[in-house]
């Protein structure tokens, strides 16, 4: 076990940012913690790196008690999000100063180094200073000088932020490319869905301090376990319908079934616009719907359907599709919804103003 | 003359295409206008003065000049003021070096309190900061009975206008200091801690090199009013002849002893002091600019 995180809490003035979190994470492992801005992730993160003291819990790194250990002390690597880079030394030195202030030997810390340069695919820049060289370059040698001392943890604050879309997209790639070469523990923080499902082994969703899910990438998307995470990752449709008779939910003409729910409990139903399915020709189960509007998205077409006048759902169809059937505006067309998650209507949602997609 | 007046014309046209509309600037008259007053003022306030300063000591010749300079009070008064120099100016570097890490980087209780009561002797006149000296250590003073009973003298003695340059200097360095330290944060600091460098190397290596030109700019300011400082020091030197004069006290015996020519060339010293803080006090402040432009480059980044 190389994260072992229980009962962690941290209050700042009265607000908790973390609230009573526990998770491990295996060696080797990759995890992204994912939430919106004020779920507490970079506090937890902080947390693990010693940079922030809990106000209750423990925190053990590969096996042994840290939780209010010197970041010194804790052999972790911590990436973070400007970089935080040494701007009065030259790269060189930047990387060799965790090496240099720990003392290593002087024939091992120029190897080192020219090995992290080439790690990090950054040779030939170690003479360079970082307001000398791109954002993703620094954010390469922000890794490398985390990485120089050869931490047991790897820790990234919302890394990939500060940079725009394109060289996020590079990095993302580079990161997985250089976990598969390192294999050290890895725990990054993200406000950014496509970046955790798409790196991380393992995510955990964070929402008001606490962790809301743990699962794989498949597992979060798919199945959502609670309506925060069915809010925050990806897009959705949701709607609000009571259940009737047992196990049977009726929203217009579609029929929902739903186990656990006792009759006249007020529910909310979530499916994906991709699990949508939309025909031009009348299927069984299938509903009437008008398109009212389309939208490019790529390599999809976002249909805004109309139902029975006064409902409205979004679909997401591959564009193909929808040129050969004839999705376009004003067309008439027939739904079903092949895949939902129902969640009682109590149950605490996305705060509006925390999403950052 | 027609020729002349519409090359000008051209000109104008021209640069106003190039720089700004014509909108955005004030009429031909109106600048001038301020940049004449600007001229004269400075020129009458400031450039003729330090011109007469000169003019006046060297009025009677080098030798005149000279001779007033190493005259045995005079050579005194400029050794006075350099150990003044020398011993206010390091104690206020690391009180100003200790305050603004303290304020900048960390988060406690009272810090608007400290960060206000720096300013204290900015703020307070320095004939008062003289006076609390003496409230303090003269003879009718808090400690006065006991330092005369154990014949330590402070109040017209050196220790006394040691301690009121101190006073009245404290809070250059770590004025300077405070908001560099702000702008630059302490995330480089976090990240050396999480390396593995401790408090002194952290210091060393990387908080240092970012204030160095902004601790610079602060010691040159520190040290010309430490060497420039008039009345706290006046209240408290008690004006002894080659024992307890500086420069600036020592200016002011020979000017009311109608020694002109002698004061003004004591003064011409101080000048020249003055004209070299400025153009270090120039140098400094384009190296921070160059620091903070970098710093800049660096936290902002290439934002979405």
């Amino acid at each position: 076990m190389s994260i072992e995180v229980s009962n962690l809490t941290k209050i700042f003035n009265g607000f908790t940012a973390v609230d009573d979190v526990n998770f491990q994470i295996e060696t080797g492992e990759l995890v992204a913690l994912l939430g919106p801005s004020g779920s507490g992730k970079s506090t937890l993160l902080r947390m693990i790196a010693g940079l922030e003291i809990p106000d209750n819990g423990t925190i053990h790194l590969t096996g042994k008690e840290t939780t209010s250990a010197s970041p010194r002390d804790r052999n972790v690597g911590f990436v973070f999000q400007h970089y935080a880079l040494f701007k009065h030394m030259t790269i060189y030195d930047n990387i060799a100063f965790g090496l240099k202030v720990r003392k290593a030997p002087k024939h091992e810390i120029a190897p080192r180094v020219s090995e992290l340069l080439e790690l990090v695919q950054l040779r030939g820049l170690e003479k360079r200073y970082p307001s000398q060289i791109s954002g993703g370059q620094r954010q390469r040698v922000a890794v490398a000088r985390a990485l120089a001392a050869r931490p047991n943890i790897l820790l990234l604050d919302e890394p990939f932020g500060a940079l725009d879309a394109k060289v996020r997209e590079e990095l993302r790639k580079w990161i997985l490319q250089l976990h598969e070469q390192t294999q050290v523990t890895t725990l990054f923080v993200t406000h950014d869905q496509h970046e955790a499902l798409e790196i991380a082994h393992k995510v955990f969703v964070m929402n008001k301090g606490k962790i809301e899910q743990e699962g794989t990438p498949a597992e979060i998307f798919d199945h959502p376990a609670t309506p925060f995470v069915a809010e925050f990752v990806g897009e959705n449709n949701f709607v609000e319908a009571e259940v009737v008779e047992p196990h049977t939910v009726r929203w217009g003409q579609f029929t929902f079934r739903v186990n656990g729910y006792p009759t006249g409990q007020k529910i909310r139903i979530y499916f994906r616009p991709n699990d949508v399915y939309v025909s031009s020709a009348p299927e069984s189960g299938s509903v009437n719907a008008r398109i009212s509007k389309t939208r490019f998205k790529g390599a999809l077409i976002e249909l805004h359907l109309v139902i029975e006048t006064d409902k409205q759902i979004i679909a997401h169809v591959p564009k193909g599709v929808a040129h050969s059937s004839g999705f376009t505006e004003g067309a008439e067309v027939f739904v079903q919804i092949t895949e939902y998650h129902a969640f009682r209507n109590s149950e605490h949602t996305i705060d509006e103003s925390l999403v950052t997609i | 003359m027609k020729r002349i007046k519409d090359i000008i014309k051209n000109i104008r046209a021209q640069k106003s295409v190039e720089t700004k509309s014509p909108k955005l600037t004030e009429p031909f008259f109106v600048r001038w206008l301020v940049i004449g007053i600007s001229i004269l003022f400075i020129g009458v306030f400031v450039c003729a003065p330090l011109f007469l300063v000169f003019v006046k000591a060297f009025e009677k010749g080098a030798a005149a000049y000279y001779a007033a300079i190493s005259d045995e009070a005079s050579f005194s008064a400029i050794k006075l003021t350099l150990i003044t120099a020398v011993i206010a100016v390091p104690c206020n570097m690391i009180f100003g070096l200790a305050a603004s890490w303290l304020i900048a980087k960390f988060h406690f209780r009272g810090k608007n309190i400290l960060t206000t009561l720096i300013d204290l002797p900015f703020t307070v006149s320095p004939v008062v900061s003289g006076m609390i000296f003496v409230m303090l250590f003269g003879l009718q003073g808090w400690f006065g009975s006991w330092l005369y009973a154990n014949d330590i003298k402070i109040i017209y003695a050196v220790p006394g206008i040691v301690l009121a340059t101190i006073f009245v200097t404290l809070p250059f360095v770590a004025r300077e200091l405070i908001p560099i330290m702000q702008i630059n944060g302490t995330e480089e600091e976090q990240a050396a801690l999480v390396l593995g460098a401790g408090g002194w190397k952290t210091f060393f290596h990387v908080t240092f090199p970012n204030i160095k030109w902004a601790l610079i700019y602060g010691v040159i300011l520190c040290n010309a009013r430490a060497m420039g400082e008039f009345g706290a020091v006046s209240v408290v030197s008690g004006h002894i002849r080659g024992l307890t004069n500086t420069i600036p006290l020592h200016a002011e015996i020979l000017y009311n002893e109608y020694q002109m020519n002698a004061a003004f060339a004591v003064a011409s010293s101080l000048t020249l002091l003055a004209v070299i803080t400025l153009a270090l006090k120039k140098f400094a402040e384009i190296k921070i600019k160059q620091e903070l432009a970098e710093s800049n480059y660096i936290s902002v980044g290439e934002n979405i």
